[in-house]
């Protein structure tokens, strides 16, 4: 038999739930899938020792709450028609929907330097990751490079789980950062959390204009044992045990490049186009949070609201519109905040690897116009990542963009792939 | 001929192995190609070098290309790999067919021998039970397309070809005209596969699309190319859709799987998740394993075919100065070198080294005409 579900959200985070208590408040029937096994996205993520804010456990009861249906651990393979085949570790299957949301989120910008790819480096965002899952942490020294908000909740949650944060490096000016602050009292729930973050963090060096320039291994050469960074105070290394290093967040676009909705530039990237009512430019597909640029927790709250109210045929209300528009506005300056100085951009040299799945270096890919021509003649972005990673980092370096999506949208298994579809 | 002017049009894995030969007999070769080299037909083949028996003509032509193909296999960004192709029977009647095809192979001087149920097992374990039995034949290989044509690109240009970013608009009285405006005279030679017919409407070429699907690293599951013997009926067949069980090993241990062929002139690239599906049954019925492998990235293509299947290489029928080589449908990696010399060897009238009748694009003219 075929499952069919008014609105299906894709993504568990805080977009995805919001999407379907909306949804699911106007009568549709709503199903809510995620590849991981738990709800909560990135910043709900589960942490096996501390336990969920009031806002993560309240967000992530009223997401799942039934009639609402839950499909965890399940991952979206490919699309056709109005359906999607998704699969579990164990089967597959295809859902149709009336209505899709997608809720698809984040993930880390990791760009080459020197180094990266010695074991202990780590994107900021998968140190945090790690460490909820229980990771063994306690006493390690860690640096907590790169760009943006992400670094000051990796350095708090690592610190949480016992790791001696040895300094958070921000590539963006103090001046810039200062700048920033002294904003924030139009957001004051980000300036008390900012405030929160502060306190939770003291001792710990945050020092801004510092960019690690490279990641050093120990004698035997693999694994990593200090970095390198260059700040208003010159060149230094640190020596550490891990380096957890992000420069910032990028829409995650392949479903939504899949199906065919129409994009916009996210600075190097690409986000999904949606109007006021979060409908992107296929009828009967909606976007919410990250997937429509970076905006954090709270303006994906607001967003899910709106995509699952527009989803389930319902009106919405001009408040929730208006508070969209605040929150959309605290991301701009965030993004106006860490914009990344040409210094990062600049910190891969020509013997730098740039796609890790292929063993592609920086350097390999000159004389190539585009993507396309670099990929057929090197293999870069053609291993198990599918230019996940390198073509993100390739398009912030203003080397070429890299766009369209092909199944399945993550290794898959075959027998997945081969899935009849239920005659409906 | 010496310093005279050639323009190929399309710098597929053909254009390119024409303009290759061509600046090595002394012209002064431009070519024109809007994309990627390779980027076409040529960036989406499996590359396998194959020895196709049931025409007679293609098969002189593989066969002539397969030793022309010797002197590509050492070079690193070809990945040459001589896995052999092994042809698998699944039942009694299929295997009843394997020496007429022997016959028509020797008789041409390629080796192939007989395979019996056991010798199957033997050369490729991960096979289903109870098949019949088979054919290999050693010397066919796999190469990687694309790197191939950006190579030959690069030889021509060694020899001072150029290479010129613009899309040819339409044929004139004397050269060809771009859709940036210039105009280039000289003797043309279009190489443009699946768009044929923007430039030379009075040949027919369809476009045949298929879905090829690549997993990840599994090496030593499968040795050679493994096919089954009823794929010339899916490949030369005129039925609008067809599936045949062909994999590759991939020399990166991964596995490359088709194929599917359908007619489409629109030329729609996405994939149709009810045609993958098709092709993958197919494929387990002679490769259970496949089942629980993870697939990486799954693509289509587009075989340039022709009327008759055969590719038009020749000079254009009512044409003084523009000549022709495109058409190969799902043969054009194998026989783009032969298909190179042929073409030269009319150019410079001097004999050929197969027959080269076959290919003539005005065999069609008494068709068109009607
Ligand atoms: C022998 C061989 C081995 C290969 N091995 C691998 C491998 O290991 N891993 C791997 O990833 N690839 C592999 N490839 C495939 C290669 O990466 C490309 O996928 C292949 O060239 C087919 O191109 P594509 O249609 O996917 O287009 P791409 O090269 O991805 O380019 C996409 C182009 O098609 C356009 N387009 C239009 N419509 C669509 C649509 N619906 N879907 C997608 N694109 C669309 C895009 O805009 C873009 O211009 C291999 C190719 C060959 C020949
Ligand atoms: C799925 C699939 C699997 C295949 N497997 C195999 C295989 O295993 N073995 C094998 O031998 N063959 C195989 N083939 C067949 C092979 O790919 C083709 O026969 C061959 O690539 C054709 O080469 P071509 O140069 O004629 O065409 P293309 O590679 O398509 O090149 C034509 C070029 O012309 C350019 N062009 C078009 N119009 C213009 C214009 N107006 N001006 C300038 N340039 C223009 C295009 O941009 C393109 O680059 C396969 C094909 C497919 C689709």
């Amino acid at each position: 038999m075929a499952e069919r579900y008014d609105v299906l959200v894709v993504g568990a985070g805080p977009a995805g739930l919001a999407a379907a208590q909306a949804a699911a408040g106007q009568g549709a029937r709503v199903a809510v899938l995620d590849a991981q096994p738990r709800a909560g996205g990135q910043v709900w993520r589960h942490d096996v020792r501390h336990a969920p804010s009031a806002a993560a456990a309240r967000g992530i009861h009223d997401g799942l709450k039934p009639p609402i249906e839950w499909l965890a651990g399940t991952s979206v393979v490919a699309a056709q028609g109005d359906a999607l085949l998704v699969q579990t570790p164990q089967a597959a299957r295809w859902l149709h929907y009336g209505n899709l949301v997608l809720a698809t989120g984040a993930r880390e910008l990791l760009l080459p330097f020197p180094g990266w790819t010695l074991p202990g480096v780590v994107g900021a965002g998968a140190a945090q990751a790690l460490a909820k899952q229980g990771w063994p942490l306690a006493g390690k020294r860690v640096v907590v490079a790169g760009s943006g908000p992400l670094l000051l909740a990796a350095a708090t949650t690592l610190r949480a789980h016992g790791a001696h944060v040895v300094a958070i490096c921000e590539q963006a000016e103090a001046s810039a950062l200062r700048g920033f602050a002294a904003g924030l009292w139009r957001w004051p729930g980000k300036l008390l959390q900012a405030g929160r973050l502060r306190l939770q963090l003291a001792g710990v060096p945050y020092r801004g204009g510092t960019v690690v320039q490279r990641a050093l291994p120990a004698a035997d050469g693999c694994l990593l044992r200090a970095v390198g960074i260059a700040g208003p105070r010159g060149t230094e290394r640190l020596a550490c045990d891990m380096l957890a290093v992000g420069y910032g967040l990028i829409p995650n676009m392949e479903l939504a490049r899949l199906l065919g909705c129409a994009t916009q530039a996210f600075g190097a990237h690409a986000a999904v186009q949606v109007d006021a009512r979060q409908h992107t430019s296929l009828d009967h597909v909606y976007a919410a949070g990250e997937a429509c640029g970076i905006g954090g927790v709270d303006c994906a709250r607001i967003e899910g609201a709106i995509a699952g109210l527009a989803a389930a045929g319902a009106a919405v209300p001009a408040g929730l519109l208006r508070r969209r528009g605040h929150a959309r506005a605290f991301a701009a300056a965030l993004r106006r905040t860490f914009a990344l100085r040409p210094q990062v951009h600049a910190l891969a040299s020509a013997d730098t690897l740039v796609c890790r799945c292929e063993d592609v270096t920086l350097g390999m890919l000159d004389g190539h116009a585009d993507f396309r021509s670099a990929k057929l003649a090197t293999r870069c972005g053609m291993g198990a990542c599918q230019g996940r990673i390198c073509g993100a980092a390739l398009a912030e370096l203003g080397r070429f963009p890299h766009a369209g999506s092909r199944p399945p949208l993550f290794p898959a298994r075959l027998s997945t792939l081969a899935h009849a579809e239920p005659a409906s | 001929m010496s310093g005279d002017v050639l323009i190929v049009v399309g710098a597929g894995i053909v254009g390119a192995a024409c303009a290759e030969r061509a600046s090595a007999e002394g012209f002064d070769v431009t070519l024109v190609e809007p994309g990627t080299v390779g980027g076409g037909a040529t960036a989406a083949a499996m590359g396998h070098l194959i020895a196709m028996d049931d025409d007679p003509a293609e098969l002189a032509l593989s066969h002539y290309s397969l030793g022309l193909w010797n002197s590509l296999a050492d070079l690193p960004q070809a990945q040459f790999s001589r896995c052999g192709t092994l042809w698998v029977a699944a039942d009694e009647r299929e295997l009843a067919g394997v020496p007429a095809k022997l016959e028509r192979l020797a008789a041409v001087g390629i080796h192939a021998e007989a395979v019996d149920s056991a010798a199957l097992y033997q050369l490729e374990p991960a096979l289903a039970p109870r098949l019949a039995g088979g054919m290999l034949v050693p010397r066919d290989a796999v190469v990687y397309g694309p790197a191939v044509a950006m190579h030959l690109v690069e030889c021509a240009q060694a020899r001072g070809a150029r290479l010129l970013r613009d899309r040819a608009l339409r044929l004139t009285r004397d050269g060809v005209e771009l859709h940036g405006g210039r105009t280039l005279r000289g003797t043309v030679l279009v190489a443009t596969g699946c768009a044929l017919r923007e430039l030379l409407p009075a040949l027919p070429m369809r476009a045949r699309k298929g879905h090829l699907v690549i997993t990840q690293r599994y090496p030593g599951l499968l040795r050679h190319q493994t096919l089954e013997l009823g794929y010339a009926d899916s490949a030369h067949g005129s039925d609008d859709s067809s599936v045949a069980f062909n994999v590759q090993p991939r020399p990166t241990g991964q596995i490359l799987i088709g194929s599917s062929r359908e007619f489409d002139d629109a030329m729609d690239p996405a994939v149709s998740m009810p045609m993958l599906r098709r092709m993958l049954e197919r494929s387990f019925r002679y490769l259970p394993a496949l089942r629980g492998l993870d697939a990486l990235r799954v693509w289509t293509g587009f075989r340039p075919t022709s009327i008759d299947g055969r590719p038009y290489i020749g000079r254009v029928p009512g044409m003084e100065h523009a000549w022709v080589a495109a058409g190969h449908e799902g043969l054009g990696i194998t026989t783009a070198l032969g298909t190179a010399c042929l073409l030269l060897d009319q150019l410079l009238q001097r004999p050929t080294a197969i027959d080269a009748a076959p290919f003539d694009p005005a065999r069609l003219a008494a068709t068109v005409a009607a």
